[in-house]
């Protein structure tokens, strides 16, 4: 991304397009991690999603830009996410990628399984999945991109 | 909106009110921290009441655990009370529904550490 893009999007991220996809590029912080699941809920709301939807959607992104900060940049300050928002009328697709080592997310341990429970961490992942109708990862060598989709259809909504 | 968290006892019971959003960075080091209060002065019997708590994420979820585990090896009981909507679906989820003991009512709570 451009570094004029970059300072454009960071000062106004929010569009006022219903349709237009929206690029953000932020800081490796827990204020990027709360931007972005404000411009997400504002997204969801926009859509008409109902209050369970909304709160779905907007946990799924607030987890994926956790995991992007935490756990893929390690709050490096020389690292950022980018995040995009976009209503294409038959969804809500959002990407959020990072700069950090990569994911795999077949390696992840199950956080369903008797022996990890108790475990204090490991259901970000899993809530992501639970919460959106489509989840894609994709390595970017170095960091890794979360695609996720949910379809307006299924929220019983119109775009 | 920031968790507060407040303190208060009924029969031996240290209840903890709490009232916010349980995140990472938002509440998670709150708990942990009044957890080991708690545990550090002996108290046996805890009782978290999520009855204001409106949105736990994972890391949230994660720090319920870990007060759990962390009271059951110090050999306490913390159970919850109230679960808001939100918070109960997410536990059913997750299968922590499972993992805790949850109330409804305070008295039931307060009475089932005996």
């Amino acid at each position: 991304m451009s570094r004029s893009v970059r300072e454009r999007t960071e000062t106004n991220p929010v569009s006022e397009s219903r349709t237009g996809r929206l690029c953000f590029s932020l800081t490796s912080t827990m204020e990027s991690v709360a931007k972005v699941e404000a411009a997400a809920e504002k997204l969801a709301a926009e859509a008409g999603l109902d209050e369970d939807e909304r709160f779905h959607v907007t946990m799924a992104v607030r987890e994926a830009a956790v995991n992007a900060v935490l756990h893929g940049n390690e709050y490096d300050p020389a690292k950022r996410i980018t995040v995009s928002f976009e209503n294409t009328g038959a969804a809500l697709v959002f990407t959020i990628a990072d700069q950090g080592k990569g994911l795999n997310p077949e390696t992840l341990p199950d956080p369903l399984a008797p022996e990890n429970l108790l475990r204090g961490t490991g259901r970000g992942i899993f809530l992501i999945r639970s919460f959106m109708d489509e989840v894609h990862f994709r390595q970017l060598h170095p960091g890794t991109e979360l695609t996720l989709v949910k379809r307006l259809a299924l929220a019983g909504k119109k775009a | 909106m920031a968790l507060t968290i407040a303190s208060r006892e009924v029969n031996g019971v240290a209840v903890l009110d709490l009232s916010g959003r349980i995140t990472l960075g938002e509440g998670s080091v709150q708990i942990r921290d009044a957890i080991r209060n708690l545990i550090g002065k002996g108290q046996k019997s805890i009782l978290l009441n999520l009855g204001d708590v409106n949105y736990i994420d994972s890391s949230g979820l994660g720090e319920l655990v870990s007060a759990y585990t962390t009271a059951r090896n110090q050999g306490a009981a913390l159970k919850l009370l109230k679960l808001t909507k939100k918070v109960h679906d997410l536990l059913q989820l997750t299968k922590l529904y499972t993992v805790f003991d949850i109330y409804d009512d305070e008295a039931s709570a307060i009475a089932s550490f005996k």
